[in-house]
C-alpha cells in the first residue's frame, strides 16, 4: 500500500488521477488538522457583526452631521444586525443554555473572549441608541413622557459609544480567524481585518444606500468607495501574495464565493457613484454592497476550512519552513 | 506571565500560576516498539468512559479508528511501506539486541504456522520452502494529545473551560465548556474535537484523576511493550535521547525524536514521540507553530485596520459637499 507514498487525488467523477499536483506525503490523505465545527452561523455574524459596526458608524455620522435619515437607518440596522448575530453566536454554541459561560473570563490571549466584551459594551449602546429613534411614539405625559424626552439625548450618547466601539467589533473578527491553525487563515493574520474592515464600511453604506434619500446619501457614497478600496486591496493580497495558502481563496467554492463578492462590491460602487439622483439606482447599490459583504465573509471562511481539509496545506508550507531553517540536531534527518 | 508565555521554552505549570508544582509529566511513545496491539485505546476508554465512535472498517491497513478526536484519546496509526533496499550493513532489531539479521515472525495467515510456503494448506506438511521475504515495513505509532507546552487550545479557550494542571498537563472541565469549538480550529495537531450529541469539546487528559493519586495513565499502563513511556518529562527526554542514539548508531538511522524540543514551534511537547520516518507519515505536522506566537502582531493588525476604519468613516462625512 503505497497511498502513504503519494494520496492518489480523486476527480470530481470520483475517478483516480494518478498524478499528484504537489509533492508531499501524509497519512492516507487525511486531514491532520480538524476542520472547525463551526456552521454557517459564524459567517453570518461576522456579516452581521460587520453591518452592525459600519451602521453604528453612519448612524454616528449621520446624528452629528444633521442627516436624520442616515442616523435612523444606521442606529436601527446597527440594533438588528447585532441582535441577529448574538443569535448566530449563541445558536452555533455546542451548549447554547451556557453561553453565559463566556462572561467567566476575559482573556486577551481569547480573541473569542476579547469579542464577547466588544459585544457586551456595543449591543446595550446600539440598543440604546435605537431606542432614542423610537422616542417619538411614546405618549407626551406620565413617566412614559419623562423618558420620551430623556430618550433622544441618552441616544445620542450611546450612538456615539456604539460608534466608538464599532471598528474593534468589525476587525477582531480578522483576529479571531486567524489566531487558529487553519493554514489560510493564519496566513492571512495581516490582511483579514482590513477586508473585514473594508466589508463592515461597504455594508454599512449599504445601509445608508438603501434607507436615506439621494440628498442625505453623499457621506454613504464616499463610505462605500472607501470600505470597497480596502476590502479590495486586502482580498487581493490574501488571494495572491499568500503562496501555496492563497490557492484555497481562488478555487472551489471560497473562489467561488469571493469572486461574486468583488462583482457585487464594483457594482455596488459603480452604482452609488452613478445613480446619485435615483433613489432606485441607490437602493440597489445598497443591496449589492450588503449581498457583497455577505459572499466575502462566507468566502473567507470556506478558505480557511479548505485549507484544513487537504493536507497538503499543512504539510507542504511546514516543510518548506522547516527546510529554510535548515538541519538542526543530529536526529531530525 | 512572563516573557514566554505565548511563545519559546517555558515550564508550563509556573507559568499558570501554580506556587510548587510537582514534576511535569508526559509521555514517550516509543513507536520502534509498538506491536499496533491498541491496548491503549481500549484502555482509554474503558477507564475514561469514552463513547464509541463507530465501528467501522476504513480500508486503512489495521486502523479502523481513523484519527484523534472527541471520542478517540490514543489513535493507533498503521501505516505499511515497502522498504527501500539497503546496502548490506549490520541492522539491530528496533529490540537494540545483537541480532543481525531481522527475522520475519510472518504474516497472519489462514494456514498453521510453520506452513507458510503451502499457500492452500493442501496437506504437503510444513516442511514446504519458506517464502523469501519481502522487502516492506510496517510502522505503528499510538498518537495522543501533545499537551503542548504552548496550548492553542487553551489560550484561545473563551470560558476558562481549558485549564493548566499542576503537572503542566491541559485538560478541559467539562462542566464549564460551551461548545463554542474555537479550541478545534486552534489545535496545531488537529487533537481536540467537538463530540456529536454532546456538544461540548473532548480530549485527552493524561488520566488526570489517575496521575493525581500517583497511579500511570490508563494507557502507558496497559501498553504491554512500554511503547508507551510515562513519568517525568525530563527523565523521558533523557531516556528518549538515550534511545534514539542507540537505534541510530545500530542501524536505524531513520530513527528520529519528535515533539521533544522546548525550542520547538509549540515550545516541545508533554506527550513525544519517536519516529521511524517523517511526521506526515504518520499524520502529524511536520513543523507545527503555537497560533498565539503572532497574537500580538495579530491585534497591532487589528488595530490600524480599525483606526482605518474609524478614519473612513470620519472622511465620508467631513469631505465632500454633500
Amino acid at each position: 500500500m503505497t497511498s502513504v507514498e503519494r494520496r492518489p487525488r480523486r476527480g470530481p467523477g470520483g475517478d483516480r488521477v494518478m498524478v499528484p499536483r504537489a509533492e508531499f506525503r501524509s497519512y492516507y490523505g487525511r486531514p491532520i488538522l480538524k476542520r472547525p465545527t463551526w456552521r454557517y452561523d459564524i459567517p453570518a455574524y461576522l456579516f452581521a457583526g460587520g453591518v452592525a459596526g459600519g451602521s453604528a458608524l453612519l448612524a454616528a455620522g449621520g446624528d452629528l452631521t444633521g442627516r436624520p435619515a442616515l442616523r435612523r437607518a444606521g442606529r436601527l440596522a446597527a440594533l438588528g444586525a447585532i441582535g441577529a448575530g448574538t443569535y448566530f453566536l449563541i445558536h452555533d454554541l455546542g451548549r447554547p443554555g451556557r453561553f453565559h459561560h463566556m462572561l467567566r473570563v476575559a482573556k486577551p490571549t481569547s480573541p473569542m473572549s476579547v469579542g464577547t466584551w466588544i459585544l457586551a459594551a456595543f449591543g446595550p449602546a446600539a440598543g440604546l441608541a435605537a431606542a432614542g429613534e423610537l422616542a417619538g411614539y411614546l405618549p407626551r405625559r406620565g413617566a412614559l413622557g419623562l423618558a420620551r424626552r430623556a430618550l433622544p439625548p441618552a441616544g445620542r450618547l450611546a450612538g456615539l459609544g456604539a460608534a466608538a466601539a464599532a471598528p474593534a467589533l468589525a476587525t477582531y473578527t480578522g483576529v479571531l480567524l486567524a489566531d487558529t491553525a487553519m493554514p489560510s487563515w493564519h496566513e492571512a493574520y495581516p490582511q483579514l481585518p482590513f477586508v473585514f474592515a473594508g466589508s463592515a464600511l461597504a455594508s454599512g453604506a449599504g445601509v445608508g444606500l438603501l434607507a436615506a434619500p439621494p440628498e442625505q446619501a453623499g457621506p454613504a457614497r464616499r463610505m462605500a468607495v472607501a470600505g470597497a478600496a480596502l476590502e479590495l486591496a486586502a482580498a487581493h493580497r490574501v488571494e495572491t501574495r499568500l503562496g501555496l495558502l492563497s490557492e484555497p481563496y481562488r478555487t472551489g467554492k471560497a473562489g467561488r464565493l469571493l469572486r461574486t463578492g468583488r462583482a457585487l462590491t464594483a457594482a455596488g460602487v459603480a452604482g452609488a457613484l452613478l445613480g446619485r439622483r435615483s433613489r432606485v439606482l441607490s437602493a440597489l447599490s445598497g443591496a449589492a454592497l450588503l449581498t457583497a459583504s455577505l459572499a466575502t465573509r462566507f468566502g473567507i471562511f470556506e478558505g480557511g476550512i479548505a485549507s484544513a481539509v487537504d493536507p497538503k496545506y499543512v504539510v507542504v508550507p511546514q516543510r518548506e519552513r522547516r527546510a529554510a531553517r535548515g538541519p538542526k540536531t543530529s536526529t531530525d534527518t | 506571565m512572563s516573557g514566554n508565555s505565548l511563545f519559546g521554552p517555558l515550564d508550563p505549570a509556573p507559568d499558570a500560576g501554580y506556587a510548587d508544582p510537582p514534576p511535569r509529566m508526559g509521555f514517550f511513545t516509543d513507536t520502534s516498539v509498538c506491536i499496533g496491539c491498541k491496548a491503549c485505546e481500549v484502555a482509554c476508554k474503558e477507564w475514561n468512559l469514552v463513547p464509541e465512535d463507530g465501528l467501522n472498517l476504513l480500508g486503512l491497513s489495521y486502523d479502523n479508528t481513523g484519527s484523534l478526536s472527541a471520542n478517540t484519546w490514543r489513535h493507533v496509526a498503521f501505516v505499511e511501506q515497502p522498504l527501500p533496499a539497503r546496502p548490506a550493513e549490520p541492522r539491530v532489531s528496533p529490540m537494540g539486541a545483537g541480532e543481525r539479521e531481522p527475522r520475519f515472525l510472518g504474516m497472519p495467515a489462514f494456514d498453521l504456522p510453520g506452513r507458510a510456503g503451502s499457500d492452500g494448506g493442501n496437506g504437503a506438511g510444513g516442511d514446504g520452502p519458506v517464502r523469501e521475504r519481502t522487502d516492506f515495513r510496517w510502522l505503528m505509532s499510538s498518537d495522543v494529545c501533545k499537551h503542548c507546552t504552548h496550548a492553542a487550545c487553551l489560550d484561545v479557550c473563551p470560558t476558562g473551560a481549558l485549564f493548566r494542571t499542576e503537572f503542566g498537563t491541559v485538560v478541559v472541565q467539562e462542566d464549564i465548556c460551551n461548545g463554542c469549538g474555537y479550541c478545534i480550529p486552534a489545535c496545531p495537531y488537529g487533537v481536540i474535537d467537538q463530540r456529536a450529541g454532546d456538544g461540548r469539546a473532548w480530549k485527552c487528559t493524561l488520566c488526570y484523576d489517575r496521575i493525581s493519586d500517583g497511579l500511570m495513565p490508563a494507557c502507558a499502563q496497559a501498553c504491554p511493550t512500554q511503547s508507551i513511556q510515562y513519568g517525568p518529562l525530563d527523565d523521558l527526554r533523557a531516556a528518549a535521547a538515550r534511545r534514539v542514539e542507540t537505534l541510530n548508531a545500530n542501524g536505524v538511522p531513520e530513527a528520529r525524536l519528535y515533539g521533544h524540543d522546548p525550542d520547538d514551534g509549540v515550545g516541545g511537547d508533554g506527550a513525544f514521540f519517536l519516529l521511524l520516518d517523517e511526521p506526515e507519515v504518520y499524520g502529524l505536522p511536520p513543523d507545527p507553530v503555537v497560533t498565539t506566537r503572532d497574537l500580538p502582531d495579530m491585534w497591532r493588525k487589528a488595530g490600524l485596520a480599525a483606526l482605518a476604519m474609524a478614519a473612513a468613516a470620519a472622511a465620508a462625512f467631513l469631505g465632500g459637499a454633500r
